[in-house]
Order: structure tokens, then C-alpha cells, then sequence
């Protein structure tokens, strides 16, 4: 029999027992909705969890540092380089490199300096952080103040609420909008002339330089900045910078003015005009990817750090979460496993002439057979379908549920419940192979039928 | 005027009726069993339903199986159809072994060899006459385009081309009977068995059956097995009549 008659008859026997077969489907929707709530909710909490961790911004992060730096922080790490002395240097061309492994998304220098804010003649000191343009997703900017950095090198600032109260301790807000200045250190090469080489201290001590001296000067400088943002958190938790920042500016514009960093000390001692970096940050597209990255910048021949373990531990507890949701949830459908076989076992009772007749007629045991598999896939897809709506609006009010409780505790409302498009598909194809499999017992029987006692049987 | 044979000659009785009676007589036989035997065990004991009969039946006859109740005559027609098998013996229908056969070839051999018309009609009530009439062709995968036109030419071949949307309870008896005929036709069978066509009929209604029955053979030059216990009308429309007892074969008459 082809594919369509056989649905064609499927279907009509299925409408012969509206009542019966309605009450199974809806038995297999209710099923079907209690497996997609729950493992929906297991999706919910699971990205709920990652959006929090990416959101710290150190899940998905990975600290690059050079091995010729730091040494002697980590023994074993030492150990495992044979000459430090040799390993590459953080520079541009490797930067440019680890912008283009795969699942990175960005790289940027960490930059910390010193400097201070004037405003109203009045100046302050504080840390200057620069920060990329992924930090908007950081969570520290959920409550953010004003707006966050219009471009990469824009001449703006935006300033922790503490420090604000400092510049304004009445009405720290008004700030925003305001234009403050910046007095910063910049880093400036020696004159051409001198060869790169310092020509004073070693006059005054009556001792001359030697060709391997090598300096640069710090001449204090002044930026006009726009303030367009007050942030009450340290973007990152602080964990990426020793010190606390309390004004932060785009990463590209402290590049860009050529700040005097701590770890200009280091490059000085290595030497050479090229710029090298102390710290590289390479945010990746997803947490699960870090050690991938990791991996590949080690390669490269450099010292890096995650916070990897945590999210391992994460994933296993919500595989273990998403096993125990999906087992409660599969118990409704079990429940409607046993109602599908009930009504197909009682529709061959019912049907037996009928079954009889077809084989009379020229339908093979295999006819019949699919036949009521075909019943059955009918009702688990329609299940399925049915269960699929039944498990939204029960999504939707758990989601709305939480975000009252949210509301209540005053906190921000978060989706706890995120039914993925595959879970969909799914959720079908599973709710037709469980009433295939109910099926299974009922079609057998049917195709055994005797076709000479059934139609004896009146 | 009927011939009659004594039992112990069937088979010369056979090979006789071969030499002289029917138009199609020089064909291969439609139909041939060879001491075919159906035992069914029951109660501790077996029961002899069919017990080493021995015929041949020509293509395009029409012949009549009769013989009181547990005669052995509908085990017999089963055997002829394919839906039982038997305990020992052959059945050849066109030169093919039913018991041989795999259940597959069977329901193909029922799908397009033959057709069956039963007592009770066995329509499917919850279908239109169309769709039981329609419903041999979706087991032999016919074309939905050609459906449609084989399933009206077989109803109104049997009269009933106005009545193409009923359902079976809203038709007469004899009406229902029509249809279960169209269906056994509709894929063209070379062998229509009958199993008491008339029972549920009055004799009247009955008649018109019989009378379209026979037409219909004459027409397809379709080979007509039917059982029945009503002698009068079995001499009126089948060339040959069998009797049946306890399984075995008792005597056969040519009708004149």
C-alpha cells in the first residue's frame, strides 16, 4: 500500500473513534508537554547560568602573557620551558595572530595607568582602565547610567559611581554630559638624535651610557573627555586588574594617546623600539571553546590562564540536571505510552471483520501492519504537535510566574524557561518513535489475525 | 438434465467433463486440487473439514458447491482463495500451489487473481460503497488517477453507478450485495468464489444476483466458484454442480 493511502486510511480509521483516539492524543500531548517543559527549563537554567558567567566576563576570557615575563610565579610552568629567555614576545604581529584563531572574537591589551580627573578645579586621582567594546555585554553594565562608549577611540569617560560622588558629591548624575579632563603620563621615545639612548644620568654620575642603555620619557599630558556613563560595579568583578579602576575609557583611545603603563619598566629592560604587550585578554565566542583557544595560543608559545574549571563543573551539573528533568518528564509520556496501546489493542478487538475483510480483499499481514503503525505515528505526531503548544503556554507561565517572584524580590526579570528550536523537532520525532514503539504490540497482533476466524466472527 | 457421477469416479468424471462441456475447455484448468486435506484440532480430537478432495474446474465454468452445513464446501472455497492453507494435498490455481505460496504471494494472489463475495456482504460500514470498492485497488497500489474511474465502471456495472456516496446501511440487501460483487471485480479477478451469495437474500433478490453473476462470467469469461445449499437455484446458473459430505468429495452433476 503507498505512503499516502496509508495515511489517508490511517487518519479516517483515527476519526471512526473521535472520542477515544482525542482523549489518547491529548494522554500523548500532555506527555509530550511535561518532557519539553521540563527540559526546556533545564535549557532555561543552563543558559541563564552561562549568560551570568559570560556576563562576569571571565568564563570566556583567556590572560595571554609572555614566558619570558612573570617567571618565577608558577615553578612548574617554569619548569615546562626549557629557555624562557628565548619565547616569543607579546607583540603586534602575535596579537594580530591570536585575532584570527577561530572562536576569537577579540584581543586586547590590558591597560592600567594612573591619572587624575580635573573638574571644577578641583583634581582626583584614580586608576584609568581602558576597556574594549565587548564590555557592554559585562553584566556591570546592566545598570549602567547614560550610555556607554559611542566608538572604539571615542573622547569619552565613564566613571565608577564612588568616584562620581568624589567629582560632584551632590548630584553625581549631573556629571553626565559634562566635559572633564584627563591628566595622564605619555609615553614618548627619545629624541632621534640621541639615538634612543639617555644622554643625563650617566653625565652627572660621571659615567658615560653604554651602547645597550635604552629609555623612554613619561611627559605628563591632558585630554579633554566627555563623561556619558556612571557604573556602580567594576566591569570583570575587578579580577582583570590589580588595582581598581574608577574611570574607564575605550581600550583603542589609551592606545591611541600612548599611555605610560606599569609594565613600560619590562619593555624598557627588554629593550628595542617595538611595542610589546604585558597582558593580552582574548575574549572567546563561547566558554566551551576556551580550551580550544587555549590550547592553540600555548602552541604559540605563551604562558595563558582561564577560569576553565568552573565551567566544566557547570556543564556536568547541568548534564546530570538535564538527565533528572528529562526522566520526570518522560514519566507522563510513559503514562501515555500504556493509553496508546490500550486504545490500538482495543481497535483490533473492535476491527477484527474489518481486518479479516481487508485480508480477504488482498491486503498482506505488512498492510495491516502498517496500518495501525501508521495509527499510531498519526496520534504521536498529532501528540506531539498538541504537546508542543501545551509545553509553550506552560513555558510562558512559568516564565511569567518567576518574573512576578523577580519583580517582588526586586530584581530583574530572566527567562528561566527557553524552549530551543530543536527541542521542537525533537520533541515530535520522539513523541511519534515512543507511539511507534507502543504500536508495536497492537500492529503484531492485528497482522496475525486469522482472516477465516475473523470473518466468522459477527 | 443433470449427469451424475458415483464418488469413486471423480476423476474420470473430470477428465470427461474436460473432453466435452465447456467453451474453454482446451485451456489449462482454472482451478485443480489434488486429495487436498484441512484437519483443525479441537478438543483433543482433529476435525476432518476438508478431507482428500480431488477437482478441476475449467476456465470460464461456473460451478456450485453444495452440501449441507459442515460439509466441508466454504473450508473448501478458503483453500480456493488463499486465506487458509491446507493440511496436506495442492491446490493449484493456474498452474500455481497455494500451499507453497508465502503469506506475501498469497495476499498478492488475493489482490489480483481473485475476487470474493460472502454471505454477510462484509462491507466496511463506516466507508461510502466508493471506498469499499476503492480499498482492493489501495492494496494493489493502482494509481489515484485511475482509481476513481475502475471504482464507478465496476459500480455501474452492477447497477449501482447512481449510489456512489452511500453508505452500505443505506442500501438493501441486495444492494449491498452489488457492492460487495463490484468490489470483487474491481481488480479484475480470473476467479470469483462466491460463498452463499444468496443466504441473506430473499429469492427474488437472490435471483437478480445469480443472473449477474453469471453474466459477468460470460462477459470476463471469469471462472465462478460459488457455495451454496439451494439446489434449485445452483441448477439454474451453474453448469456443474459438487456435492460435499463430511469433507470428502460425494458425486458432481454436469447441468444440461
Amino acid at each position: 500500500m503507498k505512503g499516502y493511502d496509508l495515511f489517508e486510511l490511517a487518519v479516517r480509521n483515527l476519526r471512526q473513534s473521535k472520542l477515544r483516539n482525542g482523549l489518547t492524543t491529548v494522554g500523548i500531548s500532555v506527555g509530550v508537554a511535561s518532557l519539553v517543559a521540563m527540559l526546556s527549563l533545564g535549557v532555561g537554567l543552563q543558559q541563564l547560568a552561562t549568560r551570568r558567567l559570560a556576563g562576569s566576563g571571565m568564563f570566556d576570557t583567556v590572560f595571554v602573557t609572555s614566558k619570558q615575563d612573570f617567571r618565577g610565579f608558577d615553578h612548574e610552568d617554569d619548569q615546562k620551558t626549557e629557555h624562557p629567555e628565548k619565547a616569543p614576545v607579546l607583540d603586534q604581529p602575535a596579537r594580530d595572530q591570536m585575532t584570527h584563531l577561530r572562536y576569537v572574537t577579540e584581543v586586547e591589551p590590558e591597560v592600567r595607568v594612573m591619572g587624575e580627573i580635573v573638574y571644577g578645579g578641583q583634581t582626583h586621582f584614580g586608576f584609568v582602565t581602558g576597556l574594549p567594546m565587548s564590555a557592554r555585554e559585562n553584566e556591570a553594565f546592566d545598570n549602567l547610567q547614560g550610555k556607554f562608549f559611542s566608538g572604539p577611540a571615542a573622547d569619552e569617560v565613564i566613571l565608577m559611581e564612588e568616584f562620581a560622588k568624589e567629582l560632584s558629591p551632590q548630584d553625581p548624575k549631573q556629571l553626565i554630559g559634562q566635559e572633564v579632563t584627563l591628566r595622564y603620563g605619555e609615553r614618548q621615545a627619545l629624541p632621534a638624535d640621541t639615538g634612543g639612548r639617555p644622554q643625563l644620568s650617566g653625565a652627572q654620575n660621571g659615567d658615560s651610557n653604554s651602547a645597550d642603555d635604552f629609555g623612554f620619557s613619561v611627559v605628563r599630558k591632558t585630554q579633554a573627555l566627555k563623561v556619558i556613563g556612571i557604573i556602580q560595579e567594576e566591569p570583570y568583578g575587578g579580577m582583570r586588574t590589580v588595582s581598581r579602576g574608577r574611570i574607564f575609557l575605550p581600550v583603542d583611545l589609551t592606545e591611541k594617546l600612548n599611555m605610560a603603563q606599569f609594565t613600560d619598566m619590562r619593555s624598557s629592560l627588554r629593550g628595542g623600539g617595538g611595542k610589546t604587550y604585558m597582558t593580552l585578554t582574548v575574549r572567546v565566542k563561547d566558554p566551551g571553546k576556551v580550551s580550544e583557544v587555549q590550547d592553540a595560543i600555548n602552541k604559540m608559545g605563551f604562558r595563558t590562564f582561564s577560569v576553565l574549571d568552573a565551567t566544566k563543573s557547570l556543564r556536568r551539573f547541568f548534564t546530570v540536571l538535564d538527565l533528572f528533568l528529562g526522566i520526570f518528564g518522560s514519566l507522563a509520556l510513559a503514562v501515555a505510552t500504556l493509553a496508546i496501546i490500550n486504545t490500538l489493542v482495543m481497535a483490533v478487538l473492535e476491527r477484527r471483520r474489518e481486518i479479516g475483510v481487508m485480508k480477504a480483499i488482498g491486503a498482506s499481514d505488512g498492510d495491516v501492519k502498517r496500518l495501525f503503525f501508521a495509527e499510531a505515528g498519526a496520534m504521536g505526531f498529532f501528540g506531539g504537535v498538541l504537546g508542543i503548544l501545551l509545553g509553550l503556554a506552560m513555558g510562558k507561565a512559568i516564565n511569567v510566574g518567576t518574573s512576578i517572584y523577580l519583580h517582588r524580590h526586586q530584581l530583574p526579570s530572566e527567562a528561566v524557561w527557553i524552549l530551543p528550536p530543536w527541542l521542537i523537532g525533537a520533541a515530535i520525532v520522539f513523541s511519534i518513535v515512543v507511539s511507534l514503539l507502543a504500536g508495536l504490540y497492537p500492529a503484531s497482533r492485528a497482522a496475525r489475525l486469522d482472516p477465516v476466524q475473523t470473518l466468522k466472527y459477527e | 438434465m443433470a449427469l451424475r457421477f458415483a464418488p469413486e469416479n471423480v476423476m474420470a468424471a473430470s477428465n470427461l467433463l474436460k473432453m466435452t462441456s465447456f467453451p474453454a475447455a482446451e485451456k489449462a484448468p482454472a482451478v485443480q486440487t489434488d486429495d487436498v486435506c484441512r484437519y483443525y484440532p479441537m478438543g483433543g480430537g482433529v476435525i476432518h473439514a476438508v478431507n482428500g478432495i480431488s477437482l478441476t474446474v475449467e476456465s470460464g465454468e461456473f460451478v456450485a458447491l453444495l452440501g449441507q452445513s459442515g460439509s466441508g464446501k466454504s473450508t473448501l472455497l478458503n483453500l480456493l482463495a488463499g486465506l487458509d492453507r491446507p493440511t496436506s494435498g495442492s491446490v493449484l490455481v493456474q498452474g500455481r500451489d497455494l500451499a507453497k505460496m508465502s503469506s506475501e504471494d498469497l495476499a498478492r494472489y488475493r489482490r489480483n487473481d481473485v475476487g470474493m463475495v460472502f454471505q454477510a456482504f462484509h462491507l466496511i460500514s463506516s466507508m461510502t460503497i466508493t471506498e469499499n470498492v476503492e480499498l482492493p485497488l489501495r492494496f494493489a497500489e493502482v494509481d489515484r488517477t485511475d482509481r476513481a474511474q475502475r471504482v464507478r465502471d465496476s459500480l455501474e456495472r452492477v447497477g449501482l453507478g447512481h449510489r456512489l456516496e452511500h453508505r452500505p446501511s443505506e442500501l438493501s440487501g441486495g444492494e449491498q450485495q452489488r457492492v460487495s460483487l463490484a468490489r470483487a471485480l474491481v481488480n479484475r479477478p480470473q476467479l470469483l468464489l462466491a460463498d452463499e451469495p444468496t443466504g441473506n437474500l430473499d429469492s427474488r433478490t437472490g435471483e437478480d444476483i445469480l443472473n449477474l453473476i453469471r453474466e459477468l462470467s460470460l462477459t470476463l469469461g471469469m471462472t465462478v466458484v460459488m457455495v451454496t445449499h439451494e439446489r434449485a437455484l445452483a441448477e439454474r446458473f451453474a453448469q456443474r454442480l459438487i456435492f460435499l459430505g463430511d469433507g470428502k468429495l460425494v458425486s458432481q452433476e454436469v447441468v444440461a
